[in-house]
């Protein structure tokens, strides 16, 4: 099992591809919604992008009160 | 569809739809791809009835109350007609506050008996003050095998092998108390009487008319009047089908269209965009022939059907377009919050039905509707059947506040004659909101007069209720306002909440304060957060019981302070 470092850059990485975002901008503890000024629907299409990566299956609930990269990072470790 | 004057109540018409056609499909559940389940109304019943005794068995009696709390999926509509069955009341909580809040509802509800998913329930529990948990009942749903219940039954467990007792209310009971705000403030709980469904569903049937093999796409939550009354009565009253989607991802959504061959939808502003955004993907990764031929098909489409929608030829000539909504799409409903006449213009000149749409929990549901006759983006459409509007105090521009008289009018707010008395007027329902009827009797609406904003989610959001988050921050008094009462813009998009510090004599705005602000605002919600902060430099108008006369204050500001004052966060 990957460590909670490996996660968050694994979904750093998503992230950066899925919303056309170079890599470098984005660190852990963005606010993915202003930083990447996306809407509560565009997040939630990045969660089947980290379920392929991943290989689990997510909830769309794991999403709800998370604002930032490190926060959704520790909901998947859990999973993984 | 059945006859619904000819009902006392919500379990009495929904008992009869499921007599009248039990071999149709009532509900569908799918995940991802596959499909949870598939019931007939027969097995709808069958599933709902031992539930209701069991409830009946736990001392669940006529006029009780219980509250559900679940994501859509086909376990919230059992549990809501067994309620029903069993002469309750329903008390839809919305899934998508934090637990505490929903503690907060529950409480204020008296609710006995509290049916909720596994995850939500699990968040409760953990909560810190379960004190205001009076539930006598908890049932949770979707448990896993081995979970920890916290005292919970299980809800695929809690049946009872016997016949419950029906009998029926009356049309002026409460059907459900719904909660349209009230969170952080004081909680505003809409009693809506079986006679406001009735009349409601009555009301739009014949612009919206189920019959079986019709399905309807549920992704509005349930515990929204919108979902409510489109997701369940009115497909259940017309032995239509309701889809569920356990996973409310957007292309999931675009690809249900297909698979589930929809004919209505209702959706918010903020999905009719997100499939707006699809939809301009797809056509910019068309060859530029086609890409030009589907402007001029599209300019063609949007000339002849300016009168009237003429769905057979729209289909015919944007097929493509038309089959990537599954082909059978009669109505897209779009509301809950104001929505952008550009963003209906879209969907319309590409011959896709989209009706929008004005209305409130307090008046269950819709209060007016656009036709399409013709088609008029920039109003929000005439009355529906049985629908009285007037607007109040008009200005030089015959723009008033919009009052509503009808029989879908909620009795009153719970536990609260003084806010009911502020609200409905002679009978009239006071919205808040600013509009003008025009000569047509079409309603545009223009801004609100009361202190809230509408998300692009459909959500209301009152600035006292975001307020609690910034308690304790290091200034002297601070104030939530929607930008838009303050500094009155004229326009329903783009709402935003702003803050105004009063800081202390020789307090400065320090990079710390401003961190404070910013942090506490990221621990909301994301539709919750304020936009932006301003210093107001003198002391808040108070009450002698040191309330905030938020009216004053307002005032005050408006006089002295201009919009551009506010610093972004």
């Amino acid at each position: 099992m990957p460590d909670i470092d490996t996660t968050t850059n694994q979904i750093l990485d998503l992230a950066s591809t899925h919303f056309k975002v170079p890599r470098e901008q984005l660190s852990p503890d963005d606010d993915f919604f202003k930083k990447l000024g996306i809407d509560s629907l565009q997040a939630l299409s990045l969660l089947t992008r980290i379920e392929g990566h991943f290989h689990i299956e997510l909830p769309d609930y794991e999403l709800q009160g998370v604002t930032d990269f490190r926060t959704l990072a520790e909901r998947i470790q859990s999973r993984l | 569809m059945l006859d619904l004057h000819q009902y006392n109540c919500l379990g009495e018409a929904l008992r009869a739809a499921i007599d009248r056609w039990p071999d149709e499909i009532c509900l569908i559940e799918s995940d991802r791809d596959r499909e949870n389940t598939r019931l007939t109304y027969r097995e709808f019943k069958e599933a709902a009835l031992p539930f209701a005794r069991a409830l009946q068995d736990a001392g669940f009696r006529p006029g009780s109350r219980a509250a559900i709390l679940m994501t859509n999926q086909s376990k919230w509509l059992i549990s809501a007609y067994a309620i029903f069955f069993a002469d309750g009341v329903l008390v839809p909580l919305d899934y998508m506050l934090k637990a505490p809040d929903q503690i907060k509802l529950f409480a204020h509800s008296g609710a006995e008996v509290l049916i909720a998913e596994y995850h939500l329930w699990r968040e409760i529990a953990k909560a810190s003050n379960l004190d205001g948990l009076s539930a006598k009942l908890i049932i949770a749903v979707n448990a896993p095998p081995d979970a920890d219940l916290g005292g919970a039954k299980r809800w695929e467990e809690f049946r009872s092998g016997q016949e419950p007792q029906f009998a029926a209310r009356g049309r002026k009971d409460p059907a459900c108390i719904v909660y349209s705000s009230g969170t952080g403030g004081r909680p505003k709980g809409c009693v809506l009487t079986h006679e406001n469904y009735l009349e409601q569903a009555a009301a739009v049937a014949p612009v919206f008319p189920f019959s079986p093999g019709d399905r309807y796409l549920s992704i509005i939550p349930t515990n929204h009047a919108i979902d409510f009354m489109g997701g369940f009565i009115m497909p259940f009253t017309g032995g239509g089908t309701v889809v569920h989607l356990r996973t409310l991802r957007p292309e999931l959504i675009r690809s249900a269209f297909t698979k589930y061959k929809i004919t209505y939808m209702a959706v918010v502003p903020l999905i009719l965009k997100n499939l707006q955004n699809g939809l301009r993907e797809r056509f910019a990764a068309l060859p530029a022939g086609k890409r030009r031929m589907l402007k001029v098909l599209t300019a063609v489409n949007s000339t002849l059907t300016r009168d009237r929608p003429r769905l057979w030829f729209s289909r015919f000539l944007l097929k493509d377009i038309h089959q990537a909504f599954g082909g059978g799409l009669r109505a897209l409903l779009v509301g809950g919050a104001f929505t952008d006449p550009s963003l209906i213009e879209f969907f319309h000149d590409l011959g896709i039905p989209i009706y929008n749409g004005y209305g409130c929990t307090e008046a269950c549901t819709a209060i007016t509707l656009n036709d399409l006759r013709p088609f008029r983006p920039d109003t929000v459409g005439r009355p529906v059947a049985g629908m009285e509007i007037r607007t109040l105090n008009l200005n030089a521009e015959g723009i008033g506040e919009v009052a509503v008289r009808s029989r879908t009018v909620m009795s009153r707010y719970l536990n609260d004659p003084e806010m009911t008395a502020e609200t409905i007027v002679d009978g009239w329902l006071i919205t808040g909101d600013l509009g003008r009827i025009d000569a047509s009797g079409q309603l545009k609406l223009f801004g609100r007069k009361k202190n809230m904003i509408v998300t692009e989610e459909g959500k209301n959001i009152y600035p006292e209720d975001v307020e609690a988050a910034f308690e304790g921050i290091r200034v002297k008094e601070f104030c939530v306002f929607a930008a838009n009462y303050l500094w009155p813009a004229h326009t329903m998009t783009g709402e935003q909440l702003v803050a105004a510090l009063h800081l202390d004599s020789g307090q400065s705005l320090t990079d710390e304060l401003v961190k404070d602000l910013a942090d506490r605002n990221r621990r909301l919600p994301n539709y919750k957060r304020i936009s932006g902060y301003f210093v107001w430099d003198a002391d808040f108008p108070r009450t002698a019981s040191m309330k905030i006369k938020r009216v004053d204050l307002a005032n005050q500001i408006r006089g002295q302070v201009h919009r551009d004052v506010m610093a972004p966060l």
